[in-house]
């Protein structure tokens, strides 16, 4: 019989594709795990609506689970409440900054149309002297920086609120 | 008429057809960030349009998946603006369709997490947060080009011009949205034109841009009246499902 704490470990053995140092459970997209008699339920969250990798997420969770001898698994996409950057969890912030990827600063609030520019420290040389190239990078979750001092092109984990 | 399917292809069907508008610059950006920009804000807009005609899909109740709404509907039976149908002409027209379609989008998403239909609410929820990236992006660049240089200055007053005549439809109403907002699903609606036209304002300000004087308005989509460049976006778009129905890949 397996318990929902065992299920949440093994949870931490998949990736996420895009940035394959976080799990889906640092990503804070698994939002519950439910064991009924002997049927497993996982509830995720997309980051973004038109996130690519949630789909593989899901297969891989459901891979993952299988290849631990769980049965009856169902995973479930739930759009509310929105996941944010702030459900990222402290070990997925420090995975995030040593793999090179600035981990999301404390951003005010975007209904402002042009709050302050966020301040995001160089994952390289942690220089607080970088720009914003553009924002918008590799992956709908991430922004393109630059560090004024080392020079070093990096993508930052946007904040997203 | 079931109301709350139509006014769900109204949504679904905005940001299918930007979306699609915004992929066709997909290696065509004037710079690299902008290439990228375009197609994740595309990607966005499809990704709201899956759960949104998956939605519309069963509340029809015909069981009809988000893919035959896309992909199997003719050009009549599609209710998004005139607006996001318009072709992209060049970088600073599609910014400037895009920032008059997101200063409207916002107001909207917020109003409509009030709504008491939960999936509705939750979609709205979710589509925010990019939305007000979104408005970010095409606000810097509305004002960028048009407190730029003369050149850059004269093209997008020149999209806002033409582009000005299709914002009246972004208000249209009619007894879909009444029978909505008696039964609840549709909450108060009513400060999303200022809200707009305040947003609006603001940034025509810094752009230096002013706003034509012609009242003259373009209105149609909505009912399923849509310019010729509607059909084109459709050829494309459902070629594949039109020339080997129920493929997949
Ligand atoms: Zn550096």
């Amino acid at each position: 019989m397996v318990t929902e704490l065992e299920i949440w470990k093994y949870l931490e053995e998949v990736f996420d594709p895009e940035v394959p140092v976080l799990t889906v459970v640092d990503l804070g997209v698994v939002r519950a795990v439910k064991i009924n008699g002997n049927s497993c339920h996982v509830v995720i969250t997309p980051t973004y609506s038109g996130c690519p990798a949630m789909k593989r997420m899901e297969e891989d969770i459901i891979d993952k689970l299988t290849e631990k001898g769980v049965e009856n698994i169902t995973v479930e996409l739930v759009l509310s409440p929105a996941w944010t950057t702030d459900w990222l969890t402290e070990k997925g912030r420090i995975k995030l900054r040593e793999y090179g990827i600035a981990p999301p600063e404390n951003e005010a609030d975007k209904s402002t149309l042009f709050a302050d520019p966020v301040i995001v420290p160089c994952p390289q040389c942690s220089s607080k002297n970088t720009r914003l190239v553009s924002q918008f990078g590799s992956t709908a979750c991430k922004a393109h920086y630059q560090c004024n001092d080392c020079l070093e092109p990096f993508d930052y984990f946007k904040c997203l609120r | 008429m079931n109301s709350l399917f139509e006014y769900l292809l109204r949504l679904g069907d905005d940001s299918l057809i930007l979306g699609h508008r915004l992929s066709e610059w997909c290696g065509h950006g004037p710079i690299l960030e902008e290439d990228i920009a375009m197609t994740n804000i595309s990607l966005d807009f499809i990704g709201q349009t899956t759960t949104i005609l998956e939605l519309a899909g069963q509340v029809e109740g015909k069981g009809r998946t988000n893919d035959d709404l896309a992909f199997l509907r003719f050009d009549k039976e599609y209710r998004n603006l005139l607006l996001v149908e318009q072709p992209n002409t060049d970088f600073g027209f599609t910014m400037m369709r895009q920032f008059l379609f997101d200063a409207y989008r916002k107001p909207l998403f917020e109003a409509l997490m009030k709504s008491n239909n939960k999936q509705l609410a939750a979609i709205a929820e979710k589509s925010l947060k990019e939305t007000k990236y979104h408005l970010r992006h095409s606000s810097e660049w509305v004002i960028r080009l048009g407190d730029g240089t003369e050149e850059s200055h004269s093209r997008i007053q020149e999209s806002l011009d033409t582009l000005w005549r299709y914002t009246g439809e972004l208000f249209f109403s009619n007894e879909v949205d009444a029978e909505l907002t008696e039964s609840g699903v549709l909450p108060d609606m009513s400060g999303i034109e200022a809200e707009w036209k305040q947003t609006v304002d603001e940034v025509f300000a810094m752009a230096t841009l002013t706003i034509p004087e012609s009242p003259w308005k373009f209105e149609g989509g909505r009912i399923g009246k849509h310019s010729e460049h509607l059909g084109y976006i459709l050829t494309e778009l459902q070629y594949m499902q039109r020339a080997y129905p129920n493929m997949e890949w």
